[in-house]
């Protein structure tokens, strides 16, 4: 159990994969104009995320491994995030017309999240069980949205300060995403590794 | 012609106007060394699938366009990864999974979504190149700053003394951000100067 929760905390805080990885930098800036937007990409995320680190895992033990194709792993993963997203988005659209309205824009974007992908890599190489997979999944999805909210509310205030010409977008962002990281390394404490 | 290479390292540059390919730049810039090898594996893969790309383009029906380059990509950047481990194990070892992750970096999709699937195979190698060296570039401009004030070398040679006190921030993802985001300010800067 006290695995678990490191697993969690330092996917989400201490070792959270927008911050110390830089995974999924480019929806981090894309999508962090405001709140709303902010939310739903965050909660479309950590759900494609979870599903996708419990998909991968079964592939890679159960079909890689087993057959010897670990080089497949790169080509394999890909197809299965591709189509994992498809198959969400049509799921949802017939489900849940509501949740499709909220989410269905964000979805096909989920596909170049390279936090994805950067997440089933990690999960081989540390050499999870599924269980800690799938706890790793969630820990890293709530991290991404937790960066993407307190990111979209700073935005929403800068539009009213005045920002030298050449700072405005990108360069102002990417200067706060590298304070936010130095706040978030005070957490660092909390989990040794 | 040679427009379509140009454009790449400025004008259209995808890392400082395009503002792709965000997480292996701010990665691996640690050192100029891995920004210079990071920009080798990328340039490589972005010209073998773009060329491929230019050249399978009447063949792969519109609806499953991005699978099939996405898989294309998969595959170059598979070649490129064992490449790395067989021969510079060391800088394998440092850029860790950023290797395997140029698969999703948007840059290359982008390249064969926006001019390879469009243009002919000697046009989209020039683009390709282009935009390969453009990033490359801004990797090693970026990796030499942060090694400069981290570690007071470029490439390994000491340039500062033995009495400069190292920038611990420099080295870690908090000086990647603040580096790139004044990076791109400077650039913006110097291109409004140009304009009037």
């Amino acid at each position: 159990m006290a695995t678990l929760i490191i697993i969690f905390i330092s996917a989400a805080i201490t070792h959270n994969f927008v911050l110390t990885y830089f995974l999924g930098i480019c929806p981090f800036i894309g999508v962090s104009k405001r709140l709303e937007q902010a939310l739903g990409m965050g909660l479309a995320t950590t759900f494609v995320m979870t599903l996708a680190a419990c998909t991968t895992w079964v592939v890679y033990h159960f079909v890689l491994l087993k057959f010897g194709l670990p080089f497949l792993q790169y080509v394999a993963f890909i197809l299965i995030i591709a189509s994992l997203v498809q198959i969400v988005e049509m799921f949802i659209r017939k489900t849940s017309p509501v949740l499709y309205r909220a989410l269905g824009i964000y979805l096909p974007l989920i596909t170049t999240n390279c936090a994805i992908l950067g997440l089933a890599l990690f999960m081989v190489m540390r050499e999870y069980t599924f269980l800690e997979a799938f706890i790793f999944g969630l820990g890293a999805g709530c991290g991404f949205t937790l960066a993407l909210l307190i990111m979209a509310g700073i935005r929403e205030q800068l539009e009213y300060s005045n920002i030298p010409k050449a700072l405005q977008g990108a360069g102002m962002t990417l200067i706060i995403a590298g304070l936010l990281a130095l706040a978030f390394m005070g957490f660092g404490g909390i989990v040794s590794d | 012609m040679i427009k379509d290479f140009i454009k790449g390292l400025w004008r259209e540059n995808p890392i400082l106007v395009q503002v792709l390919g965000m997480c292996p730049t701010l990665a691996v810039s640690t050192k100029a060394v891995f920004g210079f090898s990071m920009g080798l594996a990328t340039t490589f893969v972005l010209i073998s699938s773009s060329v491929t790309v230019a050249l399978i383009k009447k063949l792969v029906p519109h609806e499953v366009r991005i699978a099939t380059f996405t898989v294309i990509i998969a595959t170059f950047v598979t070649c490129a990864d064992y490449f790395l481990k067989a021969n510079f194990y060391s800088i394998s070892k440092a850029l860790g999974p950023y290797v395997p992750l140029i698969v999703v970096n948007c840059i290359i999709l982008g390249r064969a979504e926006v001019f390879a699937s469009k243009q002919n195979v000697a046009r989209s190698f020039l683009d390709a190149l282009g935009m390969g060296c453009g990033f490359t570039l801004v990797l090693i401009v970026l990796g030499s700053i942060r090694e400069l004030l981290g570690s007071g070398t470029i490439f390994n040679y000491a340039i500062l003394g033995k009495g400069f006190e190292h920038w611990v921030v420099m080295a870690l993802p908090a000086g990647a951000f603040i580096t790139l985001g004044f990076l791109v300010g400077l650039f913006n800067w110097i291109n409004q100067k140009w304009q009037r």
